[in-house]
């Protein structure tokens, strides 16, 4: 089918603004919207930056705007993007990050985040057996955010850190909090504590679902932000309780 | 090197999949450690790796690494070097106990064990019956492990430099004193002096058309080594996973069928009955890739034309929506977003892809890089994952064995590079030392833009699937030698269309198809040089086994236009060949 790719263009070596450009080109409607893109790059226009790699939804690397949405170019096909023959697709970079090229932002500020909420399992007991006993159960609970690929689609379709705080450390830190703390095995709840229970942390989600939405993993992400603010809360009380004890 | 930004460190890793990771998490203990990845590094592919990873833990019934070292060995095709393989065995246990140790979720018994399941060439009693070995979460247990050994990587504060692709590695003598390395970001040249390095760059599948593979997938470590002169091993032993989606080339696990799956033709036969009567669906995969190829051949694919399109059906409808959504859910999401179908209800299209290379740089079981047929250790330079060639794989490798490759030699040889570090120097390294890097980009600039790179890439993937794939046959290999030779002379007359320096994506494309063009080159010249079958190396013209001709392993180094093929013997201490039956 006929297809219209409006790229968002923007190389700071040379242009001042940021400016769109037309690519007309035909395309399979079961094709990638990564593989129509990358024809533009590697036929139309080389000069296009975009990053991509394994083509199948599990790296990460190729999460866009596209058609106002975040997504991932290789996780969608022509025909979702395209509403029929000539249709128009619209696609730009992530948004809350510079550009750095095109389709291509600065994912340094997200890493940044993530790495604040010391996003890694934490347990100074020795292990008594071989390995650390978990049941299916316990297991479970963390299967959801365990999913996450880190692609940041959610750090730019927040309506919060768009709108009103920069700042805030965004959904997927708070998603891969919520993978350590929630597991049975974990002992690092205390470490987290201070970068979700900041200013910047949990409290600045107003629940308003556009990570959730966005999530090419699926991944309950609003539950998981109200899960870990419901958390710090139950620990407060607990510390509150305990330290209020008459001695 | 008045552009040319100078770092050093003790240690340089190149590749942040779960080989570099592990290595760095080892070496960077003792050894200031550097990982470059030409990605991000979480974004390596490592991350796609799905149904488990071996290891004869018995959490679900008896097993022994003698069972699967010996299943290796096998699944290899005796092509194997047997004591590197009782070692992957031996090791995989202590790894995988301490992969869950530092938070890796797997699945669990009900006991809260780590569970395991079946998986192709995984038995019982020297291949008595299929046993559960594989270690897993769910489908996604590359992902898990990329994940884990990334957060700890964070942990310890390991050094990353993100996006900065490899573009040579500098060897004075028998010395490896650093490398080079292209930002990405600003289009500069990077020298990285170090005491040694350690290349995990990962496999190259991206040289055939229908592949699993990563488009990063492009062997840069092995495609350097072999401009420097270095032999690379069994380059003729690619994989082909039996059971990539149609078109696409997208991995469907192997666990699919681990958990029940069964492989059908159009007549709906359950045709591995006739090729593997004990093993069956679970069967290793060369073996399947090739009954696959034969059924369609026959007639008995599901269009009937024996095309290169033609495909048969993976039913996975007997696991029930609750064991799909339990243990395969990524598959169902993948049959969901890309065929729009529901494998709980109808069966999967399914295609041979390429996959995985047995072959790659010659290292010893420390990670050390042999430099020739008698086993000379290239100092200050190491290797391990799929770009490396210990060899465990073989002629074929076993499902779940990738992983254990990486976790079990990337700590090897994260010790190993670590000890060799603290007793080793950085060596002097003259100011030339980036030229030919610099040279390289600077005639890519220079150049007119001449022939497509496109083009290039698109023939080569298209000759070697044709002609070097799964049946192989001598005529059309040296077709394709010829084809990939002409192809390589195309490519020198290339030039960047994007003059730009930040962030040229093109002129990274560029370089990997070079890599690929050197590396399919020795491929299917290696290949062709084979006179037998073994393996994933299926001939037509020699479908036999040779073992007093060819039990050896290939070493080639390309010298100009000229591919030399020497060899050096196999280890085959512990089991004598046998013939190859399921």
């Amino acid at each position: 089918m006929k297809i219209v790719l409006e790229l968002k263009r923007f190389n700071p070596e040379k242009d001042k603004d940021p400016n769109w450009q037309r690519f007309d080109l035909d395309a399979s409607p079961n094709e990638r919207l990564l593989d129509a893109l990358l024809h533009v790059s590697r036929v139309l226009d080389p000069t296009l930056g975009l990053r991509k790699s394994c083509g199948h939804g599990i790296c990460g690397s190729d999460a866009m705007v596209i058609n106002g949405k975040e997504r991932l170019a290789c996780k969608t096909l022509i025909k979702d993007a395209a509403s029929g023959e000539g249709a128009v697709i619209r696609i730009e970079p992530l948004r809350t990050m510079p550009v750095e090229k095109d389709l291509m932002v600065d994912q340094r500020p997200f890493f940044a985040h993530y790495r604040l909420i010391r996003p890694y399992f934490f347990n100074p007991e020795p292990v008594t057996a071989k390995e650390r006993l978990q049941t299916p159960e316990e297991r479970s609970r963390i299967d959801d955010p365990t999913k996450c690929i880190l692609c940041a689609a959610c750090y730019s379709a927040c309506p919060v850190r768009q709108e009103k705080n920069p700042a805030y450390i965004g959904p997927a830190a708070i998603v891969q909090a919520a993978r350590f703390n929630e597991d049975s095995r974990d002992r690092g709840f205390e470490e987290r504590l201070p970068a979700l229970d900041d200013p910047n942390g949990v409290w600045p989600c107003e629940s308003l679902f556009e990570c959730t939405r966005v999530c090419p993993r699926g991944i309950k992400v609003t539950w998981l932000i109200n899960l870990m603010k419901r958390r710090i809360q139950e620990y407060k009380r607990s510390f509150q309780a305990e330290t209020s004890k008459p001695k | 090197m008045d552009d040319v930004a100078v770092h050093e460190y003790d240690v340089v890793v190149v590749g942040g999949g779960g080989a570099g990771l592990y290595c760095a998490l080892e070496a960077g203990r003792k050894a200031k450690t550097a990982v470059l990845s030409k990605l991000y590094a979480i974004r390596s592919h490592t991350g796609a790796a799905q149904g488990g990873i071996g290891a004869a833990l018995g959490n679900v019934e008896e097993d022994r690494p003698e069972w699967h070292a010996f299943d290796t060995v096998k699944g290899g095709d005796y092509l194997t070097d047997q004591k590197a393989a009782l070692i992957l065995a031996d090791e995989a246990v202590k790894a995988v106990y301490h992969l869950e140790n530092i938070g890796l979720p797997f699945n669990r018994t009900p006991d809260g064990r780590i569970d395991q399941r079946r998986f192709g060439g995984h038995t019982r009693n020297f291949g008595e019956a299929p046993v559960k070995r594989s270690c897993y979460a769910a489908d996604r247990t590359g992902h898990m492990i990329l994940q884990t050994l990334f957060q700890q990587c964070v942990k310890q504060n390991v050094t990353f430099f993100d996006e900065f692709y490899l573009l040579d590695v500098l060897i004075d003598g028998n010395r490896c004193g650093g490398l080079a390395a292209l930002e990405l970001a600003t289009g500069k040249v990077h020298v990285f002096r170090a005491r040694a390095i350690l290349l995990a760059t990962g496999g190259f599948g991206r040289m055939f058309r229908v592949t699993s593979n990563a488009h990063a997938n492009t062997g840069d470590g092995p495609a350097v080594l072999l401009r420097r002169g270095l032999a690379l091993e069994d380059m003729e032993f690619f994989q082909f996973h039996p059971t990539g989606m149609r078109g696409l080339g997208i991995l469907i696990t192997e666990a699919v069928r681990g958990e029940g799956g069964i492989l059908k033709n159009r007549l709906g036969e359950r045709f591995m009955e006739k090729y593997a009567p004990t093993l069956l669906d679970l069967a290793p995969r060369d073996l399947i890739s090739r009954a696959m190829l034969t059924e369609m051949r026959q007639g008995r694919g599901m269009k009937g034309d024996g095309s290169a399109d033609d495909f048969l059906l993976l039913d996975a409808t007997v696991l029930g929506p609750q064991t799909i959504a339990a243990k395969i859910p990524e598959i169902a999401e993948f049959c969901r977003t890309y065929l729009a179908i529901d494998p709980a209800v109808e069966p999967i299209p399914v295609q041979p892809t390429a996959h995985y290379a047995m072959g790659g740089i010659p290292t010893d079981e420390t990670g050390r890089v042999l430099g020739d047929e008698k086993g000379r250790v290239v100092e200050g330079l190491y290797a391990a994952g799929e770009c490396a060639c210990v060899s465990v794989h073989g002629a074929n490798r076993l499902g779940t064995n990738s992983l254990v490759d990486l976790v079990v030699f990337g700590r090897r040889a994260g010790q190993s590079i670590a000890d060799y570090a603290a007793r080793a120097g950085i060596p002097p390294v003259p100011p030339s030392v980036a030229d030919r890097a610099v040279e390289m980009i600077s005639r890519l600039r220079g150049a007119k833009p001449g022939p497509s790179p496109e083009g290039i890439r698109d023939r080569l993937q298209e000759v070697m699937m044709q002609k070097v794939g799964i049946y192989r046959n001598g005529r059309e290999m040296e077709e394709a030698v010829r084809e990939v030779a002409n192809l390589r002379h195309e490519y020198r007359e290339v030039g960047l269309r994007d003059a730009g320096t930040a962030f040229n994506t093109e002129l990274v494309d560029i370089l990997e198809l070079g890599n690929l063009l050197d590396l399919a080159y020795i491929t299917a010249s290696c290949a062709l040089n084979r006179r037998e079958s073994r393996g994933a190396q299926a001939r037509e013209d020699y479908p036999e086994r040779d073992d007093p001709n060819w039990l050896r392993h290939s070493l080639a180094r390309l010298r100009g236009d000229r591919v030399d093929i020497g060899s050096k013997p196999v280890d085959v201490s512990t089991w004598a060949p046998k013939p190859r039956k399921y």
